[in-house]
């Protein structure tokens, strides 16, 4: 097993992975918990534009991800701010707009071609060195940004209300949150693909929170999720030659699975 | 009543709203409403359903901006007012907020000082300290490592209160937040609150429609239809216009 560290871009895959998988729960127990999964795969959808937009130009297609979709996001919230929309469908307007320009981007750029498919369904091949370090930079910003504003954030996902009274600039932290969520979804394309990236955000949240433990216990729990069917995931796919995005949503998804069960039957004893 | 009354400062108003007007489009909530809360005041604002209670209390908090008239918090304009660990709030989703929200009591209490500590401020042992005794004083302290939704209706209510507590304010606003609570559970609300008016000299500002069961509890009542009517002593209330406000409450009681 260890002769497959040997490869470069395999290294490479794992270190970008498990930096995603340990900042993705950061951020989605905030979105998930504030109603918010949703717009996850809406800024993943945006970034697809940002992405073509890249490879069309020939710029650094991450970079340009990022660009779009700090934009986008920035867009999306102050849509929801004027309340001539409801949220949602602030959020429905941005999804299918930005897939639209980006099926024109890519057909100008004469169609489909194997980068683009990596993009949309992850592969650890597609990790380069220039990848690492931009994702490390933008994960160090998101850990740093969270734990900064960790009450603040907290209090505003329980009761926006009385976080208002309090005093805290809830307004600035919402923007900042998708800010981080913008930054969150560009880091993880790589690995997980546009197209699932939502999945990693909030599927390792909401097994988490099956365990009804502490909000500090539910994203240490949600982390350990995410990290395991990340590297399990990946290991997987390389060996079984499967997708990468897709093997990890799935076990993912399985963990989910598993804790509803055990703790349903839990449950469900002590009501007896 | 008169007990308590004594410890009334009156010549200290620390809220002040004056001549107040709100309108939702060409519809108005509120008509120049001014009212002024004493330090020591436990003062219960009433109406029913729609005459604007809600309104008003959002407007003294600055979570609503008044079409017209001002607002002054502890002596100072609100858009100024930055002292916002002051004041103690429970607001309406105390007995409706998301059950399954993975926060413990504790967790929950500790919010109360973030007012306090500051933006970007860790909290510390003084922090945990205050949460504890906060917890104390409402009965929670041997709940605090369960989970808020797993507790009944009544302590969750006074786990907002203890967290409103936690942040050591001098005056507490409360937001009809008896909805949906049993009677019992009520009654005993209603004493701590009036504990904590009397033994902490807390101001206690309760907006409610639940009328009768406050009603030997507060010292003052403000009765809102659109405009607001003052009221000296809750025998006052009752003696002007229990008759007229009777059919709001019963209606109130029933939802």
């Amino acid at each position: 097993m260890l002769a497959l560290f040997h490869y470069g871009f395999v290294l490479r895959g794992f270190e970008a992975g498990i930096i995603v998988a340990l900042v993705a729960p950061l951020i989605g127990t905030f979105l998930v918990l504030r109603r918010y999964s949703l717009i996850a795969d809406t800024l993943a959808h945006v970034s697809l534009a940002g992405i073509a937009l890249g490879l069309l130009l020939g710029f650094n297609p991450i970079l340009a991800a990022l660009a779009v979709t700090v934009l986008a996001s920035l867009g999306i919230e102050s849509l929801r701010l004027t309340r001539r929309v409801y949220g949602e469908s602030a959020l429905a307007l941005f999804l299918s707009g930005s897939l639209a320009l980006a099926t024109i981007l890519l057909s100008l750029g004469r169609g489909f071609n194997t980068s683009l498919f990596n993009y949309l369904f992850g592969s650890i091949v597609t990790v380069t060195r220039g990848d690492v370090l931009t994702i490390s930079v933008l994960a160090v910003i998101v850990a740093a940004a969270v734990a900064f504003l960790y009450k603040e954030l907290v209090y505003i996902t329980f009761d926006e209300e009385s976080a208002r009274v309090s005093g805290l600039p809830t307004r600035a932290i919402n923007v900042i949150l998708i800010l981080l969520s913008a930054l969150t979804i560009t880091l993880s394309i790589p690995i997980i693909g546009v197209l699932l990236i939502a999945a990693l955000i909030v599927v390792p949240v909401v097994a988490a929170l099956q365990l009804r433990r502490s909000f500090a216990a539910t994203i240490a729990y949600a982390e350990a999720i995410s990290l395991f069917s990340v590297v399990c995931g990946m290991l997987a796919s390389f060996y079984l030659n499967l997708s990468t995005g897709g093997t990890i949503v799935l076990i993912m998804l399985a963990v989910f699975l598993l804790l509803l069960l055990a703790t349903s039957r839990r449950r469900g004893s002590t009501q007896a | 009543m008169p007990l308590a009354a004594a410890a009334v400062d009156h010549r200290d108003n620390i809220i002040e709203v004056s001549h107040a007007s709100f309108s939702y489009g060409a519809r108005e909530i509120l008509s120049d409403v001014s009212l002024a809360v004493h330090r020591g005041d436990y003062l219960g604002i009433v109406g029913g359903n729609g005459a604007g209670k809600t309104t008003l209390l959002r407007i003294t908090l600055g979570l609503l901006k008044p079409s017209s008239g001002a607002v002054r918090l502890f002596g100072q304009d609100i858009s100024a007012f930055r002292q916002w660990f002051r004041i103690g709030y429970v607001p309406q989703k105390a007995t409706s907020f998301d059950e399954n929200f993975p926060a413990t009591v504790e967790e929950v209490v500790l919010m109360g000082r973030f007012a306090r500590r500051g933006l970007l401020r860790r909290l510390g042992r003084q922090d945990r300290a205050q949460a504890e005794l906060a917890l104390e004083r409402v009965g929670l302290l041997p709940q605090r490592g369960r989970l808020i939704g797993d507790l009944s209706g009544g302590q969750q209510q006074r786990v907002f209160i203890a967290r409103a507590l936690a942040g050591e304010p001098e005056v507490l606003f409360l937001d009809e937040p008896t909805v949906g609570v049993e009677q019992a559970v009520k009654d005993e609300f209603y004493r701590l609150l009036r504990r904590l008016n009397e033994e902490l000299r807390l101001t206690v500002v309760l907006v409610t429609h639940d009328i009768e069961r406050m009603a030997h509890q507060a010292m003052h009542v403000a009765c809102v239809d659109r405009t607001l009517f003052f009221h000296e002593s809750l025998d006052d209330y009752f003696r002007k216009t229990h008759a007229e406000i009777h059919p709001h409450e019963r209606r109130g009681q029933e939802a």
